[in-house]
């Protein structure tokens, strides 16, 4: 067991938990954040998505002694997030979700992208999305709010 | 699950009545029980918690609706408690939708028991949900009526306010202590479809925001001081047994707590429970067991599919007869078809792990499980705790979908879960099935071959047909087993091809059904996953070789009681005509249609090959429900419902087994479509229908593979007659 220091949505942290443990069970157990959801532990799906560093990254495999320094930002601090809010009204407005258990997970890699990209393709979409599962298959709807948030930011 | 010809499959229908359940809790709870003897006049009392009622009506004008059945993505959290808001009047936003726990009180209205399954939420609680919308309406209007001295017909109800005639107005939220003193009326007159306001509308999920932010607790998400939580090593070949284990090195991970053999359902196992997952995982992985394989069957794909192909050569159990089954044999080997088709296993891996939470302590037990079937689920539990099913608090959890994979006769998952809180009294235990537990454990949509003849008449129409389909049967051996297996055929083996629409003159289906060691379980449309492509894709070979229009050979085809698939074909065939005449170069066209669990869908999809594979440039889908109850949802549904099944012509979309392992693990070897796989668009029509309505869950799901490969067919001019798809 080793103590980390982590800044997770902008909140200092302190875990002590085995080196190996990743971020996920981190954010889901020690820290009590479940919006960050487990669905494969391979980084097959995205359900996990959070961003590190601002990078959108599978928590599923990311072993809490990598994380170091960068910050950690979950689906629970994307209602205060500029880009986050209106990408989490357009999935409302959408009625994107079915089940909704990757929805966490899409949202954070929807963000992403539009964080980077403003104006993003389909070919654009289809690659930042390219690893999130939706077993429901919501993804024509997906593809739907994001193009409405990217015309909301504009 | 469960078919759309035998829809009272466990012979269970008892007469409902409305009561009310008094006001101890404050408010109006409107309550609905089942005449039962013994049963039927208890005077039940009002709780918060279990809820006692379908509605509570609070002081503070909230409006609790009670949903009867499990919400893992189909919209019925929403569409139930429309029906019931719409009838009451109430005000829509002050609405909460609440997952009820087990009770009889929820139980299907025709099924019986609690469960939700065979797209059958709408179909079956249509009336159920208005009626207790009406009647707390009713009740409401009578408390105010009686406080103002006006005859209740003068009073109009609007957005949760009862109007008086002479500008009176209450809140529902300030009658609701007086509506609840008053008698259940004996019957109320539900609106006409003229009358509804929110029904038939385009209306949002009540289940958004949570699922958007984040803050949605699944049963994966239940959290309880002290919880533990449990992974089993489960046997590498089905019903396997353990011969020996040397937990040493699980233990010696910190905050592993317990590791012990332990039965299952099938075999038996090794439980490991920690204080967090990943010292579980650790564990488990650390495990050293031996397991006594020589004693059960080892599944191989290979060899199944080589047994089955023999089997199919013969004839089955009838399933099916009608005409003259001779008669193919008079009919010149140019003018037949014979296809041979293969099905592999399908896991159904919803997104959120499989999982259940359970505490056993002396007083009983409480379960937290996203369960499609309350009922046998609680029972399960309070047989392995020696409880009765009343002991066990069973609370609905929101799952991250299912489709059949929580509909589980043999409640295995709870079975395991409650083995595990016996040994632990007083400690809430969360079993989680890992990805890997899941796509290995069992419970796949069975492997099908099915071996068909067909003869074809002058006109080019089929006069003669003869279908063998050889597969496990889901329903032996659990209690559905009664009701849907005759004659040594299993209904949900045969259903979309016995009972098809394309009135077809000489017609002869039978079925085997062997007996395998792999579980199997019912996939989101169940036999129409495999039926529906048999038929659809012979069929369009037809119209090919007719050198007829697709649609126009279905609509020739179909048999005149066919309502619903004639107005979605022809609803297709509108919605279409701009373009699907004038596809071109390297994109074609595709056509599909199939009726099931009541609903008619017919689908058209625009296909190219890309990197040797199938690219859907766009699906439109006609689709006959009945009555639209949400038409956002059941767009919904149709455009999730084609993307699920295409997991069928996935490359790796199938699970298969050598010398009785599975060989995938998880989504990198069982692996579904992805935002790059699916349709880009799918464009959802709705016909214009006041019939009764119908699902929508399951009868997207079985048009998409044959539209696509007749698509692909028109492309190659090749059949495909073997599932997952091979490369183009």
């Amino acid at each position: 067991m080793e103590t980390f220091k982590l800044t997770v949505n902008c909140q200092q942290k302190d875990v002590t938990v085995d080196p190996s443990t990743p971020l996920l069970w981190v954010l889901r157990e020690d820290l009590k954040m479940s919006g960050t959801k487990y669905g494969c532990g391979i980084a097959a799906c995205g359900a996990c998505t959070v961003h590190v560093g601002g990078v959108p990254t599978r928590s599923c495999v990311l072993p809490i002694s990598l994380v170091g320094e960068r910050p950690v930002v979950t689906i629970e601090a994307m209602s205060n997030d500029t880009i986050g809010r209106v990408v989490e009204e357009a999935w409302e407005s959408e009625d994107v979700v079915q089940c909704g258990y990757c929805q966490s997970g899409q949202i954070m890699s929807a963000v992403a992208l539009l964080k980077a990209t403003p104006k993003p393709t389909d070919k654009d979409i289809e690659e930042s999305m390219g690893g999130n599962l939706c077993r429901c298959g919501t993804y024509v709807r997906i593809r739907q709010a994001i193009k409405a948030a990217a015309r909301q930011l504009g | 699950m469960a078919t759309a010809t035998t829809p009272n499959f466990l012979e269970v229908n008892r007469r409902t009545f409305l009561r009310m359940s008094g006001a101890a809790a404050g408010g109006l709870f409107l309550s609905l029980h089942l005449a039962e003897p013994g049963h039927a006049r208890q005077t039940p009392k009002a709780q918060a918690y279990p809820p006692a009622a379908f509605i509570h009506v609070r002081s503070d004008g909230k409006i609790v609706i009670q949903v009867n059945r499990l919400e893992f993505g189909q919209g019925v959290q929403t569409a139930l408690p429309m029906l019931l808001a719409d009838e009451m009047d109430a005000d829509w936003s002050q609405v909460i939708a609440e997952l009820a726990p087990a009770a009889d009180v929820y139980s299907d209205p025709i099924a019986g028991i609690q469960m939700v399954g065979g797209s059958g939420s709408i179909a079956h609680s249509f009336e159920q949900y208005r009626q207790l919308g009406a009647s707390a309406r009713a009740m409401l209007i009578a408390a105010a009526a009686a406080q103002w001295n006006v005859m209740p017909e003068q009073c109009r109800t609007e957005a949760s306010v009862v109007y008086g005639p002479n500008s009176q107005s209450a809140k529902y939220g300030e009658l609701a202590e007086s509506a609840a003193k008053l008698p259940v009326p004996e019957s109320v007159q539900l609106k006409k479809e003229s009358e509804l306001h929110l029904s038939g509308k385009n209306t949002r999920r009540l289940d958004s925001r949570g699922k958007c932010n984040g803050s949605q607790k699944f049963g994966l998400d239940v959290d309880l001081p002290g919880m533990k939580v449990a992974l089993v090593a489960h046997p590498p070949v089905f019903g396997a047994r353990v011969k020996s284990f040397n937990a040493d090195a699980a233990r010696a991970i910190s905050g592993v707590r317990d590791v012990f053999e332990m039965p299952l359902v099938r075999g038996t196992g090794v439980a490991v429970v920690a204080d967090r997952f990943w010292a579980a995982k650790q564990a488990r992985d650390r495990l050293q067991a031996e397991w006594n394989t020589a004693s059960v069957e080892h599944p191989d794909t290979a060899q199944l599919f080589s047994k089955y192909r023999e089997l199919a050569r013969t004839a089955g159990n009838i399933a099916m007869t009608r005409g003259s089954a001779a008669s193919m044999d008079s009919i010149p080997s140019s003018k037949r078809i014979l296809a041979e088709y293969e099905f592999p296993f399908l896991a159904h891996t919803p997104m959120e792990p499989l999982n259940t939470t359970v505490r056993f302590d002396s007083s009983g037990a409480e379960v937290w499980a996203g369960s499609q079937f309350q009922t046998f689920d609680q029972m399960a539990v309070a047989e392995v705790l020696g409880l009765k099913a009343e002991q066990v608090t069973f609370h609905t959890e929101m799952a991250g979908g299912g489709f059949g994979r929580r509909a589980v006769a043999d409640s295995h998952v709870q079975r395991e879960a409650a083995t595990i809180a016996k040994r632990l009294p007083g400690i809430p235990v969360k079993l989680i099935w890992t990805r890997e537990d899941d796509v290995q454990g069992g419970y796949y949509r069975p492997m099908f071959v099915h071996r068909v003849d067909v003869g074809i008449g002058a006109d080019g129409m089929p006069i003669a047909w003869r279908h063998v389909i050889v597969g496990q049967s889901l329903v032996a051996g659990t209690p559905f087993a009664a009701r849907l297996i005759k004659d040594g055929v299993d209904a949900t083996a045969v259903e979309g091809v016995a009972d098809t629409a394309y009135a077809i003159q000489n017609f002869y289906v039978s079925a085997h059904h062997p007996e395998i060691n792999v579980p199997v379980l019912w996939w989101r449309s169940v036999g129409h996953t495999h039926t529906a492509f048999v038929m659809e894709t012979l069929i369009d070979e037809l119209a090919m070789r007719a050198k007829t229009d697709p649609i126009a050979y279905r609509l020739k085809l179909l048999s005149p009681d066919a309502k619903k698939l004639r107005a979605c074909l022809t609803l297709l065939r509108e919605k279409t005509a701009s373009w699907r005449d004038s596809a071109t170069g390297n994109r074609a066209v595709g056509v599909a249609s199939h009726e099931s669990f009541g609903t008619g869908v017919a689908c058209a999809v625009e296909v190219s090959v890309e990197n040797k594979r199938p690219k859907i440039h766009r699906a439109v889908i006609a689709v006959d429900p009945g009555f639209a109850v949400n038409p956002l949802s059941i767009e919904s549904q149709m455009q999730g419902g084609v993307t699920f099944g295409m997991t069928q012509v996935m490359p790796k979309g199938a699970i298969t087994l050598k010398d009785g392992r599975v060989e995938q693990r998880n989504w990198d070897g069982y692996t579904p479509p992805y935002i790059n796989d699916a349709p880009v668009t799918v464009e959802v029509h709705i016909v214009p229908s006041s019939e009764k309505p119908t699902g929508c869950g399951e009868p997207p799901v079985p048009v998409i593979s044959p539209a696509i490969v007749n698509a692909l067919s028109r492309l190659t001019g090749k059949r495909y007659r073997s599932l997952p798809l091979a490369e183009i």
